[in-house]
C-alpha cells in the first residue's frame, strides 16, 4: 500500500481523487461525532435482539418484546371495536325510530351507514345511491316498497327476489312471452301508461289500452296505476321510470315483465350495521 | 524581594502591557488548530464588560421572558374561550394570539408570518452578518444562560480550569453537582414553557405537580428537558460549528458591504507585547493579551479574519475595548466593520457603509410587500364564513313530480365569542323550495351557531318542473344568502343548480 498524500497547505491526508486540479481532502469527523457512530452501531444491535429484524427462510426473527406491525393494527381495530361498542349496544336495543332521534345514534348510524353503503350496496346502487336502470336511485322520493325507516329496514333485511323466506316478491306476468296479451294490445296498454304519467300518446290507442289495463293491471297497480307499495307495484303516473319510461322501454316491460333482484343482508351483516344502514338510506333525502 | 534571573522572562510575557495581564487562552476551536480525531478541547470563555456584554444580556432577558413568560399572560375571551393570550390549541384546532384567533383554513397568517421572519433574517444578515446566531438563536441565548450558571458555580475561566484541573474533592464535587444541577433546572424550565403553549399553563402546571398530565406533555417535557441540557450545557460551540447548517448558509448572504465584527489588522499588526514608556510608533496596537480569545464563547482567534465558527457575539469588541483603554489607545480594534472598509483603510482611505444596495432594497421590498398583503388579509378578515359544498354523486335528483332536487352541505363558521342566530335563504332561483335537514316543520327557521364553533347544515334545494324550462343547458347560478339575525349583516355564497340538459 502506498502512503498517503499529504496536502501541502492544510497538512491533511488527501483521497487522491482528483477533479480537474482540486483534490478531495480526507478531513475525519470529531471525536465525539465518530462515538455517535458507535453508541449507533451498539444500539442497533440491541434493537436486532429486541425488534424483528432479520429474514429467515419462511419467516424472520421475533425479537423478545414480540412487537409486531400486524399486531397494532389488530390491537388498534380492537380499540375501535371498543369504542364502537358503546354506541352499537345502544343501537342494538333501539329501533331505527329511536336512533334517528338520537342526535349522537344518529351521527355514529350516518357515519357507519355510509361506511356499510360504500361496502356492500354501492355496486348497484351507486356510490351517491344514485342508482341506475334496473337499480332505483335511493335519494328520490319514489319507493316501491315504501320509504319509511321500517319499510327500508325491512327490506335490507329480506331482500328482493332473494333466498330470504320472507323476501319481497313482486311478479308481473310477461304478457307477450306468455302470450297473455296480443302485441296490439300490448301496444294499446302501452300508449294507456304513457297517457297517464303525463307524456305523448295517442289517445284513441289509450282508450282501448284503458280497458285492458283495468283488467289485466289494475289488480296490483290500482285502478288509475297509482301502484301498491303492499305488492311493490311501481306507480305509473309518476315520472320516475326504473327500467325507462319511453316506449319502446314499457313495451318491453309489459311484454317480458321485469324481475329484479336484491340480496337479503339479513344474516350477511350484522342486525346493527342493518339499522345504521336503513338511518342512512332513509336520511339521503327521500325517507318518508 | 531580589528576582531571579530565571523568573524575569516568565513574568514579562505574562504582561502584555503594563498592568495588562497576557491570557494564556488558546482558540481552541480554531479549524487550524482542532484536530478532529482527538478529544474535543473545552472552551472556557471568560466574562466580558461592555456594551455589547450588557445589549446581549438585555437580549437574553427579553428573549428568554417572551419564551417563558407569555404561555402565563391571559386574554379575557368571554367565558367558552381559553384566557391564554397565546395558545395552539391543537384539539380544538385553533390558534390563539391575543386578539386574534386563527382558524385552519387561516393557517397562511402563520405562512406570512414565517415568510416575513425568513426575510427578516436575511436582511440582518446583509445588513450585520450573523446578528441573528450572535445575539437571539436559542442555541447563543441558553448557552450563554448555561455559562453565567456555570460561572455562579465555578467562577470564572481561570477558577473553572483551575477546578477541571484539581482531584475530586468534596469542594469539586459540590461545585460540579451545583452546575449540572441548575443546568437540569433550567432545562426542565424550557421544556415546561414550551409545553405550556400548547395547553391551558395553569392547569398543566397542576396536572404535572399531580403526575396527571397527558403523556405527550411528558414526553416534550423529556425531549426539550433534554435538547436543552446536551446543547446548552455540555455542545455549545460544538453545534454551531458542526451541526448547525445556517454557518453555511450565510456565507451566501453577507458581502463587502455587511458590518461584521472585524479585527482592524491594518491598526493591529505588528502585534506583541507592550513594553513601558515603549512608543507606539512603527508598531501595531494589538499587544497580544489574548484577552479576545478568552471571552470568546466559540474559541476562536477573531484575528484570524472571518471563520466559519464565529458566532459575531461581539464579546471580543468588549473585551478589546476595555483594554485599550487600559493602554491608553482609541477604541475600536475589533469592531463591526465591512470588508470593503477594511480593505480601503489598509490603503488608508475610508469606505462608507453603503445601505443601498440591491439585496438590501430587494429583501426590503418583499417584506413590506409581504406585509402589506398580511395586514390588507387581517382588515378584511371576516367573523363569518360560509362555505357550500355542493353534493356532487349524485349531481342531482329527479323526484316523481318531474321537480329536480339539488343538496349542498352548508358550513356557517361563527368566528365571534357569543352565539349567534342565522337565517339561510337563497338568491337568484326562480321557484326555488329550501328544505333545511332538522328543521323541515319550520318554513323559515332560525339557525343558532354556538360561539366559535361551526355548523353544518344538510340543505335541499327544489325545482318545478315548469322553472327548469326556464335553465340554459340546465344550469343555473345562484347563491346562498345567510343573515345574522343579531346585526343582519349578510354573507353570500354563489353556487350551481343542476338538472338534465334537456
Amino acid at each position: 500500500m502506498t502512503k498517503p498524500e499529504i496536502d501541502e497547505i492544510t497538512g491533511v491526508e488527501t483521497t487522491d481523487h482528483e477533479w480537474d486540479g482540486i483534490k478531495e481532502l480526507n478531513n475525519p469527523l470529531p471525536r465525539w461525532w465518530l462515538w455517535v457512530l458507535y453508541v449507533s452501531i451498539i444500539w442497533s444491535i440491541g434493537y436486532w435482539i429486541v425488534m424483528p429484524a432479520w429474514p429467515l427462510i419462511s419467516s424472520h426473527t421475533k425479537g423478545v418484546i414480540g412487537y409486531s406491525q400486524r399486531l397494532v393494527v389488530a390491537r388498534s381495530l380492537e380499540d375501535a371495536k371498543q369504542a364502537q361498542s358503546v354506541y352499537l349496544e345502544k343501537i342494538a336495543a333501539a329501533d331505527p325510530a329511536a336512533i334517528k332521534a338520537d342526535p349522537e345514534l344518529l351521527r355514529f348510524s350516518l357515519a357507519g351507514g355510509e361506511a356499510a353503503f360504500g361496502d356492500n350496496c354501492a355496486p348497484c346502487h351507486g356510490r351517491g345511491a344514485q342508482g341506475s336502470t334496473g337499480y332505483p336511485n335511493l335519494n328520490d322520493d319514489n319507493w316501491l316498497w315504501g320509504g319509511t325507516l321500517e319499510d327500508i329496514h325491512q327490506t335490507l333485511k329480506v331482500g328482493i327476489r332473494s333466498t330470504h323466506e320472507d323476501t319481497r316478491v313482486n311478479p308481473m306476468p310477461a304478457f307477450g312471452r306468455d302470450k297473455i296479451l296480443e302485441p296490439a294490445q300490448i301496444s294499446d296498454v302501452t300508449e294507456f301508461v304513457l297517457s297517464i304519467s303525463g307524456s305523448e300518446a295517442t289517445a284513441e290507442a289509450a282508450t282501448r289500452g284503458k280497458a285492458i289495463f283495468a283488467e289485466q293491471c289494475s289488480a296490483c297497480h290500482g285502478e288509475g296505476g297509482k301502484g301498491n307499495m303492499e305488492l311493490g307495484a311501481p306507480n305509473l303516473t309518476d315520472r320516475i321510470w326504473l327500467y325507462g319510461g319511453d316506449k319502446a322501454a314499457i313495451t318491453q316491460t309489459i311484454r317480458n315483465s321485469r324481475a329484479g333482484v336484491m340480496p337479503a343482508w339479513e344474516g350477511r351483516l350484522s342486525p346493527e350495521t342493518l339499522k345504521q344502514l336503513a338511518v342512512y338510506v332513509h336520511s339521503l333525502g327521500g325517507g318518508q | 524581594m531580589a528576582v531571579t534571573a530565571e523568573e524575569r522572562p516568565k513574568k514579562r510575557l505574562s504582561e502584555a502591557a503594563p498592568g495588562v495581564e497576557r491570557s494564556d487562552a488558546e482558540a481552541v476551536n480554531a479549524p487550524e488548530v482542532r484536530s478532529l480525531y482527538t478529544v474535543r478541547e473545552k472552551v472556557y470563555p471568560k466574562r466580558a464588560y461592555g456594551k455589547f456584554r450588557t445589549l446581549k444580556w438585555g437580549v437574553m432577558a427579553i428573549t428568554l421572558g417572551i419564551y417563558y413568560l407569555l404561555p402565563w399572560l391571559r386574554w379575557d375571551r368571554g367565558e367558552h374561550l381559553s384566557n391564554q393570550a397565546v395558545l395552539i390549541d391543537f384539539p380544538n384546532r385553533r390558534f390563539f394570539f391575543f386578539f386574534l384567533e386563527i382558524w385552519p383554513q387561516e393557517f397562511y397568517f402563520i405562512t406570512g408570518l414565517l415568510v416575513i421572519s425568513a426575510l427578516a433574517l436575511f436582511l440582518a444578515t446583509a445588513l450585520a452578518g450573523r446578528v441573528w446566531c450572535g445575539y437571539t438563536c436559542p442555541q447563543t441565548v441558553w448557552t450563554d444562560l448555561m455559562i453565567a450558571v456555570e460561572r455562579l458555580w465555578q467562577g470564572d475561566r481561570n477558577a473553572r480550569m483551575r477546578l477541571d484541573k484539581a482531584p475530586w474533592t468534596l469542594n469539586k464535587v459540590w461545585r460540579k453537582g451545583g452546575t449540572h444541577l441548575s443546568w437540569l433546572l433550567v432545562s426542565i424550565s424550557t421544556g415546561g414553557a414550551f409545553v405550556f403553549f400548547f395547553r391551558d399553563a395553569p392547569t398543566l402546571l397542576g396536572e404535572f405537580m399531580r403526575f396527571e398530565a397527558p403523556p405527550i406533555a411528558y414526553i416534550f417535557l423529556a425531549i426539550f428537558t433534554a435538547t436543552t441540557y446536551l446543547l446548552g450545557g455540555i455542545a455549545r460551540e460544538q453545534v454551531c460549528t458542526f451541526m448547525c447548517p445556517w454557518p453555511r448558509i450565510q456565507g451566501a448572504m453577507f458581502d463587502q458591504h455587511s458590518l461584521l465584527v472585524s479585527y482592524r489588522g491594518w491598526r493591529g499588526e505588528e502585534r506583541g507585547p507592550h513594553k513601558k514608556d515603549e512608543s507606539w510608533e512603527g508598531r501595531g496596537d494589538c499587544i497580544d493579551c489574548k484577552q479576545c480569545v478568552a471571552v470568546c464563547p466559540a474559541g476562536i482567534d477573531i484575528r484570524d479574519g472571518g471563520q466559519l465558527e464565529c458566532i459575531q457575539c461581539a464579546l471580543c469588541i468588549d473585551a478589546c475595548n476595555s483594554i485599550m483603554d487600559k493602554i491608553d489607545r482609541p477604541r475600536g480594534l475589533i469592531a463591526y466593520d465591512t470588508i470593503d472598509n477594511l480593505e480601503a483603510a489598509a490603503k488608508g482611505k475610508t469606505s462608507p457603509v453603503k445601505l443601498l444596495r440591491p439585496r438590501i432594497l430587494l429583501y426590503s421590498a418583499t417584506i413590506t410587500l409581504v406585509g402589506i398583503i398580511m395586514l390588507v388579509a387581517l382588515w378584511n378578515r371576516t367573523i363569518l364564513e360560509v362555505n357550500v359544498l355542493r353534493d356532487r354523486n349524485p349531481l342531482f335528483v329527479a323526484l316523481s313530480d318531474g321537480s329536480i332536487r339539488n343538496g349542498y352541505t352548508l358550513k356557517i363558521l361563527n368566528k365571534r365569542h357569543e352565539e349567534r342566530a342565522f337565517r339561510v335563504g337563497t338568491k337568484g332561483l326562480l321557484g326555488a323550495t329550501l328544505r333545511i335537514v332538522g328543521f323541515e316543520k319550520d318554513a323559515d327557521p332560525t339557525i343558532t351557531v354556538v360561539p366559535d364553533d361551526l355548523r353544518a347544515l344538510r340543505i335541499y334545494v327544489t325545482l318545478p318542473e315548469a322553472s327548469l324550462q326556464k335553465l340554459k343547458d340546465g344550469v343555473s347560478e345562484f347563491d346562498f344568502i345567510v343573515t345574522d339575525l343579531g346585526d343582519t349583516s349578510t354573507v353570500r355564497n354563489d353556487t350551481t343548480f343542476r338538472s338534465p340538459v334537456r
